[in-house]
């Protein structure tokens, strides 16, 4: 409070018949309050509050999947965090994987203004329930979105081990795992049927959750010996036109980086 | 609160599909269960509502078909908001979320290692079993419910699982009570509700067709 608000502030409290000991205590208080609570009250501003922003940290691993399914997620919702690889390669989980995925120990983790929420396909769903302002990824009808969570669903249990095979096995178990990886594509191709996307007219939550799988094709293409494109032309021109979003071709890992992982892999596994 | 035709394809032994008809009675609505002989031959309507597995539990909703019964109950959350099932906010859904993919993904094919097997397989699968108990009485803490104060998503999930649990402690000789008492006394806050008690069958019966199920499968 400056001298002049003190000498106005007196003429005010006389005119009112405020005594002067109790004009004293007012005053004390009124510069108390304006030099620390007032500041304070610019935490609860809505220009503040604005410009705070989230936490949000990613534990992840590269070439992974399903962390790259969060990433695209952030990415359609524009939101910003901090991403922190893990080194699985040598398997040197970080203190705070374990600590924030106790019971499965594995990435991707979102940790969301200290508190971790896991499993790819579950965090998706968080991303678009919190920041829903933006970019809807699961449709509104609860019949469509249970459609939607079922293909997800069947993503998640159907195309991981056979696709693994395909460039992580030899011989028998490999025909077979690349055998199984084509039908379970053909039954997605089949689903998708005439729609751009599998969420219909718009990129969504089982676009996402298969498009990851996209830059794996090449390796598994190259060790298991056959071509997707000619096995399911229209679920490749589907991908094709996934890549072309912003948030999947500055998320998904090059498809020959990929390629080299899986060669260093396979000479870690004594496979070559 | 009708909302349209409910039909469940069923099966009376079937946890998955126990955790469909649970959330039904505890949202009040009415349905049709229909059993499938499951031995004898599936129906067409199930091969026709669900041709990707032709397994059950599938919700018919005005003849549209639901499929895999965790993507079924939270259908039925959102269609019928009350009682909740899932809680408010994101966090707490994604939480719920996560603890029913953990028993989706571990504790039947837990429960079916102890009763598909003998010996020190069996011996094995039971520690795997228990294990798998704790973890959950972990994620239980001092609450009532997995969903806290009430009944929720997460019960519904893992209650039915349970009526199997009689079965496997006879084959495996021990008791849930004695291991896990948190996870048991859980069990029978559960077994209290109204919607819980009129769905999970006899433990005895659930006892029987497993027996029936280890002759068929050559195990005795």
């Amino acid at each position: 409070m400056s001298g002049n608000d003190t000498t106005t502030l007196r003429w005010l409290l006389k005119k009112m018949r405020i005594r002067n000991d109790e004009q004293v205590n007012l005053i004390i208080f009124l510069q108390l309050y304006s030099l620390f609570l007032q500041p304070l009250t610019f935490f609860f501003s809505s220009e503040f509050l604005e410009t705070m922003e989230d936490e949000v940290i990613l534990l992840d691993f590269w070439p992974s999947m399903f962390g790259s399914r969060v990433r695209i997620a952030l990415a359609e919702k524009g939101v910003k965090y901090e991403y922190k690889e893990e080194d699985l390669v040598n398997n040197k989980k970080s203190d705070l994987l374990l600590q924030m995925n106790p019971v499965h120990k594995t990435i991707p983790v979102l940790v969301h203004n200290g508190k971790p929420i896991c499993e790819s396909s579950i965090i998706v769903q968080y991303i678009d329930e919190v920041w829903k302002d933006k970019a809807p990824l699961l449709p509104s009808d609860p019949y469509q979105r249970a459609q939607a969570k079922f293909w997800v669903d069947y993503i998640d249990k159907k195309v991981n081990s056979p696709g693994r095979k395909t460039w992580c096995t030899k011989g028998e178990e490999q025909e077979a795992g690349k055998k199984e990886f084509v039908e379970i594509m053909k039954t997605l191709e089949e689903q998708l049927g005439e729609k751009p996307y599998f969420g219909g007219e718009t990129f969504g939550f089982v676009d996402i959750c298969l498009i990851t799988y996209y830059c794996w094709f090449y390796s598994y293409e190259k060790f298991g010996k056959f071509s997707l494109e000619a096995e399911c032309p229209k679920l490749i021109e589907w991908a094709k036109r996934c890549a072309q979003k912003e948030s999947v071709f500055k998320t998904l890992p090059d498809e020959k980086k990929v390629f080299g992982f899986c060669i260093e892999m396979r000479k870690m596994f004594g496979l070559d | 609160m009708s909302k349209g035709e409910v039909v469940v394809l069923d099966f009376w032994v079937s946890p998955f599909c126990m955790r469909v008809k649970i959330a039904l009675e505890e949202k009040g609505v009415e349905y049709e269960g229909r059993e499938e002989d499951l031995f004898g031959g599936k129906s067409e309507l199930l091969l026709k509502s669900n041709p990707i597995y032709q397994k059950v539990p599938v919700l018919l909703h005005n003849g549209k078909p639901l499929c895999e019964s965790t993507t079924i109950v939270s259908y039925i959350d959102e269609v019928w908001p009350s009682p909740p099932l899932l809680p408010p906010c994101a966090y707490g859904r994604a939480q719920a979320r996560f603890w029913a993919d953990f028993i989706d993904k571990k504790v039947f094919d837990a429960v079916g290692k102890i009763w598909r097997s003998k010996g020190k397989v069996a011996e094995s699968a039971k520690e795997e079993f228990l294990e798998i108990l704790k973890q959950l009485e972990g994620a239980l803490g001092e609450k009532d419910y997995f969903g806290g104060d009430s009944f929720g998503f997460v019960d519904v999930i893992a209650i039915p699982l349970t009526s199997w649990f009689h079965a496997v402690e006879k084959f495996g000789g021990f008791k849930v009570e004695d291991e896990c008492p948190k996870f048991s006394a859980w069990m029978k806050k559960c077994m209290q509700k109204e919607s819980v008690a009129k769905i999970i069958p006899d433990p005895e019966k659930v006892y029987e067709f497993v027996i029936m199920m280890r002759k068929m499968q050559g195990i005795e």
